[in-house]
């Protein structure tokens, strides 16, 4: 088993990864930039080391110095979290070359599923249904509305190596995807250093819906059931929870047995999760594959009462799952909210100081925290601070907990959406179940300005 | 004249127009950085930059003057 590990991020999912390694007994790794240095992941390290400025550029992103900082403690792995370097397949060939494992799959599974437009065709020779589109980017605007003509508006424009919702946009007539096309490629080229575009039929009143699956370096792969990601802003996450609230055990399993399938099809090993779109009929189509930890697994570890990142150390330390899909049991269901630092109306982001932190606390109760009840929340990273977690024995149990959790849960000197997360699950749609990707456009209008 | 306030904290990623220069109502003046994400901020009424108050790089708070608008 690996020893000692270097954790390639920051915020709550460092401070996660650290608590999985001291409970199997491995040394820890810290790397913070200058903002951080104060952060609570910084202090519960077993040592940490300072990786100079504060832009990530400067301090996540600097694979030189990461890499320098592993070599001289001595460490035998990286864990790359989730964003940063834990999809840059350059980094994890690195991390080969200078004899570290990468815990991750292999250099060249990320690069392939990385690349929409790739992953698209890997997918589609695995046997996945996919969304009608284009296979190959897209020459220009005349060309993306020659292909929207042909499978119908409206249809989804985006970015070959999005992410996070940059370069995606909806479009529903020629006009509108003549000006959006060429905006969103500038933004794809600013932000990935790829313009490639493509385009896709737009599924109307989507659920997002992903799997996740666990897969060894010897062939073998299960899934870990899905997750319901539908309630988004932006095209970002705001609330997860597993089960689905609307999927049936047949599309349930069938969406594993492909995901499985897909992932043994392209010779995958450790965590990874396949996103679906799921239509009213519960016809699922893939939309991309993360070959990470995601920000939502919690949900997943407290159905199956599995521990993910402990999972993903053991196949990497080139041991094989040690369960199979029967092994795998689904109890209960659990919730997950973001909390993040901005202001509820806007989504603007919100940084500045914490000058109280009350947490909730009780049965069914998560907490994975970047902050504490003084921590200067930086305008230099990602706007979200903690997760919150609830879990019971149904989902109306689970709502019920996790309401009464955001009505105690108090952060001042910053604003936050805590007001914002209240409202959604309070909403008589959510308990009923009806979250379409459009719930809060839909059904939290009074919110948003 | 009209002063230009930031509408959330973060830092001055670009200036996008110049002292003198005449603009019209919803033009982008500046466009501030915060959380990887870019917020522009616009004029609110057409006229003429008088001042400039910031400069690119700088960390301004929610409501900091960014340009005078005459």
């Amino acid at each position: 088993m690996i020893g000692k590990i270097l954790i390639a991020n920051r915020g709550e999912i460092a401070s996660r990864i650290i608590r999985t390694c001291k409970k199997m007994g491995i040394s820890t790794v810290a790397v913070h930039s200058e903002a951080d240095a104060d952060a609570p992941f910084v202090g519960l390290a077993d040592e940490s080391y300072s990786l100079g400025g504060s832009r990530v550029q400067e301090s996540y992103l600097n694979v030189e110095k990461i890499l320098e900082i592993a070599k001289d403690t001595g460490v035998e792995a990286i864990h790359p979290g989730y964003g940063f370097l834990s999809e840059n397949a350059d980094f994890a060939r690195s991390c080969e070359k200078a004899g570290l494992i990468f815990i991750g799959p292999k250099p060249e599974v990320i690069q392939q599923m990385g690349n929409k437009v790739e992953a698209r065709k890997k997918m589609e020779q695995a046997g996945l249904p996919l969304v009608p589109g284009f296979s190959r980017p897209l020459i220009d605007a005349a060309e993306a509305a020659a292909v929207a003509e042909r499978i119908g508006y409206p249809v989804m424009l985006k970015a070959a190596a999005g992410g996070g919702g940059i370069g995606m946009q909806a479009v529903s007539n020629e006009d509108e995807l003549s000006k959006a096309f060429e905006g969103n490629q500038k933004r794809a080229q600013l932000f990935f250093g790829n313009g490639d575009m493509f385009i896709e039929k737009l599924i109307e009143k989507p659920r997002h819906i992903e799997i996740q699956v666990m897969a060894d370096s010897f062939g073998n792969a299960v899934f870990l059931w899905e997750r319901e990601c539908s309630v988004q802003r932006r095209h970002q996450k705001v609330v997860e929870e597993a089960p689905s609230s609307f999927l049936d055990e047949e599309t349930r399993n069938k969406m594993g047995a492909a995901a499985v399938k897909a992932v043994k099809a392209i010779g995958y090993s450790n965590a990874g999760t396949l996103e679906f779109l799921v239509d009213a009929d519960k016809n699922f189509y893939f939309l991309e594959m993360n070959t990470r930890l995601q920000v939502e697994h919690p949900v997943t570890e407290e159905i199956t009462g599995l521990d993910l990142v402990e999972q993903q150390i053991i196949i990497a330390s080139g041991k094989k799952l040690d369960f199979t899909q029967d092994d795998i049991k689904k109890a209960g269901h659990s919730i997950e909210v973001r909390i993040y630092a901005e202001d509820p109306k806007t989504f603007y982001p919100a940084p500045g100081t914490i000058t109280s932190l009350n947490l909730p606390n009780g049965d069914g109760i998560r907490h994975e925290l970047a902050v504490h009840g003084t921590s200067v929340v930086s305008h230099f990273y990602d706007p979200m601070i903690a997760k919150l977690v609830v879990s019971g024995e149904s989902r109306d149990k689970a709502i019920e907990r996790l309401r009464a959790a955001l009505d105690n849960y108090k952060i001042e000197g910053i604003k936050t959406n805590l007001p914002l997360l209240l409202e959604i699950i309070s909403h008589d749609a959510f308990s009923k179940g009806d979250t379409t990707t459009d719930f809060i456009d839909k059904y939290i209008k009074k919110l948003t300005v | 004249m009209a002063e230009l306030k930031a509408s959330m904290a973060g830092s001055v990623w670009k200036i996008v127009a110049k002292e003198g220069q005449s603009v019209t109502d919803g033009q982008d003046i500046v466009i501030l950085e915060s959380m990887k994400m870019e917020i522009p901020i616009a004029a609110e009424e057409a006229g003429t930059i008088k001042e400039l108050k910031v400069n690119e790089g700088d960390f301004v708070n929610e409501g900091d003057v960014l340009a005078v608008i005459e």
